[in-house]
């Protein structure tokens, strides 16, 4: 296999989208770097395939700048891959060079038949398998050659590819977001994919300086697979404090202690927010299937829904009202179920504090523990007091915990992870936890 | 020119914050005050000293590349600006890449000498966050020559003093090496967190030995050198009078608050010329060994010394060229902490360039105020002793890779 001839044409379906945007930008920086800094012959092209055409156009404002911060970030190595080219002196004109270089790769259509050209497709449209599958099998009927590299975080591999008949030339390459930054990139192979597509798309991630954890085709796969049911859970003890008190203090509370006193950088509802309450909803949804012994789904989350609290975000990132409203990042007001309205943080958190009980001496922020080096023991001391603390929020900080690793430990028992660091990594890296959840804090 | 033909004083000066990385009032992404803000603030806080702008008979700025950070030519016309009584008198700007501070003074002290004036506002001034890094670098790289841009490093100068240091290293070993600039940062940050106005005042990191040491990063950065062994990307501005002793009975203040210049040179040598010893500073030296001269005096009468520091690499390399140290031995004198405050002979008493800051404009005048106050008593938490057997003082300002130099030789107004 020539590899090189595989990515010179190239396409990413849902280009203009959130996860699609940030792929065609890694795959832009990959394309630019075997024409410019390998140069490599071949007329490569990147197709950025969408519906929108007012989208699309946004795309490559964002493509652009995020080229340009890449360009100058590397511009010690840009200086050598334009060495040969006298006119270009300065830093500032080799790195306008590289982006007008890198942007000549990039296509943009609205038109699914540009695909056809490809021999690789990237496809990062919304989490619908009927709509992927039309896709897909449109494209593999028209280049018999074309490998799918599908950012599904949810949907089995194996039933995408019998339902379009692919033949195994379908791979999970669930990145996280934001792609460009997120290190972290889970690959799903099902039991009939293509061990060259697999071999090439482990190499395309190295390349990509990516964190790469291997998972099996089990819905969900490592990173949903845990989350959704760190969040089903994180429903389940609110819903109990919302029959004694109020859905506000129960939202407020399990997020508080869930940040708090699990040293997350955020807490499960907030997080809940960032991925969307219906993208949740959704991806719980394409999950059940698989798991009929489980109950993989929420009432809470449909009532939020029924109310039309969404959360998600916005195109440029910053965040949509959904279980908390934000101002500049900080949660201001919590949704509350019964009475169908915002209610202010100032007016909650003294109750909060109240209902939380007796607390550790002192808390310790995620932000200072990721950055020191002895992370371990200050976890250790942390959590060893935590567990010794009669109080309320301390109680169901530790059950939380022992819950978080039983996710975990099924994840590895049924083979979905191929151990126990690969949990950890998924969770360190793809959400950013200070510790993986397969630990011994909690014992 | 063997003596100076009279006396020549400087004194009033001022420096303004050196604002960038560091300062926690620094706000990349926020406006910030232009150059006119720091010209006037250094400049009229001189002018308060001397007792007003009428008595200024004319004005000199030192400014390396307001043409390419802040668009802006024209300098000379920037010090009406200061003061509405300056309005018609000569001003000049000068130019000589990092040294043209140091050329601002040497200016003015030549006007002096020349009777041309008996009072002379000097101002020294760069504002260079106006863009990123390696932008920057491009701007910088000016102080080289331009044909050899291309096959340059896309950090010039860190990359040209990169070259300095591997040649050192191969030299003399690159593990002495090492921690004797990990030393000389360490002392830098150390001496800043003394001055109120260095960029690294409120640097609060308790273990500097460790950020010095960062491990070098070449695919980000240049080979022989970490971000922590350059000195720091600045705003800032500098101002100081330079006046004949018809100039001080105008003013009205005694030599004493004064410092008086003994001795100085301004050399320049070939930009074309590549370095004949990578692990020398040839034309330091010689800017350094004239002053000397001029002032005639030894090097055990120099109570302290502020030298250009733009790289960690350079500050050992100037103990040599100063002949404080033997050659190759610049390491070791570091080390053994003769340039601390505390040692044979403190260099850099308010941070250096490393420390305190490098408005690549100002940096030359920076020094003379340094010096001013530290021979006057006026350096506040940062003051050093100065004893009646060492009452000298010594700058060297350079611009480029020891292309352009201004050495000065002072002690306190009698």
């Amino acid at each position: 296999m020539d590899s090189i001839r595989k990515m010179e044409n190239v396409s990413v379906l849902g280009a203009a989208g959130k996860m699609g945007s940030g792929i065609l930008v890694l795959l832009s920086l990959e394309m630019g770097k075997l024409k410019i800094g390998k140069k490599e012959e071949g007329n490569f092209v990147l197709n950025a395939i969408d519906v929108s055409p007012v989208a699309l156009s946004n795309l490559i404002k964002y493509v652009e700048s995020q080229l340009l911060k890449h360009a100058e970030k590397n511009i010690v190595e840009l200086r050598g891959w334009y060495q040969n080219r006298k006119d270009l002196i300065d830093n500032e004109e080799i790195i306008r060079q590289y982006v007008a270089d890198v942007m000549a790769i990039i296509q943009t259509t609205t038109r699914l038949e540009t695909a056809y050209e490809s021999d690789m497709v990237f496809e990062a449209i919304k989490e619908d398998k009927s709509l992927k599958v039309k896709l897909f099998s449109q494209i593999k009927q028209n280049n018999a050659k074309a490998w799918f590299l599908t950012n599904t975080s949810s949907i089995p591999i194996g039933e995408i590819d019998q339902e379009a008949g692919l033949n195994g030339d379908i791979i999970g390459y669930h990145f996280y977001n934001p792609p460009v930054i997120q290190k972290l990139l889970e690959i799903i192979k099902s039991e009939k994919t293509n061990k060259e597509l697999l071999a090439f798309a482990v190499d395309l991630a190295k390349s990509m300086r990516k964190i790469v954890v291997q998972s099996k085709d089990v819905a969900g796969f490592i990173g949903n697979g845990h989350f959704m049911r760190d969040a089903l859970y994180a429903l389940d003890q609110a819903q109990e404090i919302a029959k004694e008190s109020s859905w506000s203090k129960a939202f407020f509370l399990i997020d508080t202690i869930s940040r708090d006193l699990l040293v997350r950088p955020m807490g499960i509802f907030q997080l809940l927010d960032y991925v969307g309450v219906d993208v949740t909803r959704f991806i719980l949804d394409s999950m059940q299937p698989s798991f009929p012994n489980e109950n993989l789904s929420h009432g809470v989350l449909n009532q939020l829904l029924d109310n039309d609290v969404k959360g998600g975000q916005f195109a440029d990132g910053s965040q949509k009202d959904g279980i908390f409203k934000y101002e500049r990042g900080r949660i201001k007001e919590v949704y509350d179920l019964n009475e169908k309205k915002y209610i202010p943080v100032a007016a909650l958190e003294s109750e909060c504090k109240t209902k939380m009980g007796v607390l550790p001496t002192s808390l310790l922020a995620w932000k200072t523990v990721v950055r020191d080096k002895l992370k371990a023991k200050l976890l250790e001391q942390f959590f060893n007091e935590l567990g010794q603390i009669d109080g309320f929020a301390a109680k169901l900080a530790m059950n939380y915990g022992k819950n978080s690793k039983a996710i975990a430990q099924m994840l590895v028992d049924t083979d979905v992870a191929e151990s126990a660091a690969d949990v950890n990594t998924v969770l360190e890296t793809g959400f950013f936890h200070a510790y993986g959840p397969i630990n011994e804090y909690f014992e | 020119m063997k003596k100076l033909r009279k006396k020549v004083y400087m004194l009033a000066g001022y420096n303004t914050i050196s604002m960038g990385t560091g300062r926690k009032e620094f706000n990349p992404r926020k406006e910030r005050p232009g150059l006119e803000h720091y010209i006037k603030e250094a400049g009229q806080a001189t002018l308060k000293g001397i007792g007003g702008a009428k008595n200024v008979d004319e004005g000199v700025i030192g400014n390396f590349m307001a043409a390419r950070f802040n668009k802006q030519a024209n300098l000379p016309a920037f010090l009406p600006m200061i003061d509405p009584d300056l309005k018609y008198k000569p001003s000049i700007s000068v130019e000589g890449a990092c040294a043209s501070g140091g050329l601002a003074l040497a200016s003015g002290i030549k006007s002096v000498l020349a009777e041309t004036a008996d009072v002379v506002l000097a101002v020294g001034f760069e504002v260079q966050n106006t863009v990123k890094a390696m932008y920057g670098a491009d701007i910088l790289a000016g102080a080289g020559w331009q044909k050899e841009r291309k096959n340059g490093h896309a950090y010039f100068f860190p990359g040209a003093f990169s070259d300095r240091a591997g040649a050192y290293y191969e030299k003399y070993g690159k593990e002495l090496t090492r921690k004797a600039m990990a030393k000389w940062y360490c002392n830098a940050i150390e001496n800043a967190r003394l001055c109120k106005t260095a960029q690294e005042y409120q640097n609060t990191n308790p273990n500097l030995e460790a950020t010095a040491n960062t491990p070098l990063n070449p695919r980000r950065f240049v080979e022989n050198l970490n971000v922590f062994d350059c000195s720091k990307v600045s705003d800032g501005a500098s101002a100081i009078a330079i006046v004949s002793d018809d100039g001080l009975k105008r003013i009205g203040v005694p030599a004493s608050e004064a410092i008086e210049v003994v001795g100085f040179a301004q050399v320049a040598a070939d930009i074309t010329q590549k370095p004949e010893d990578l692990t020398s500073l040839s034309t330091m030296k010689k800017a350094a060994e004239k002053a000397i001269e001029m002032a005639g005096i030894s090097l055990d009468q120099i109570a302290t010394v502020e030298v250009h520091d733009c790289f960690s690499i350079a500050g050992i390399m100037a103990t040599e060229a100063l002949g404080f140290a033997e050659k190759g031995k610049g390491c070791e004198f570091v080390l053994n902490g003769n340039t601390s405050r505390n040692g044979k002979v403190p260099f850099n008493t308010t941070g250096g360039l490393i420390g305190w800051g490098h408005p690549t404009g100002a940096t030359g005048v920076h020094q003379a105020v340094t010096v001013w106050e530290q021979l006057t008593g006026k350096a506040g938490a940062a003051q050093i002793e100065i004893s009646k057997g060492k009452p000298f003082a010594m700058s060297v300002n350079m611009g480029g890779d020891d292309k352009t130099l201004v050495a000065i030789v002072y002690r306190r107004g009698i």
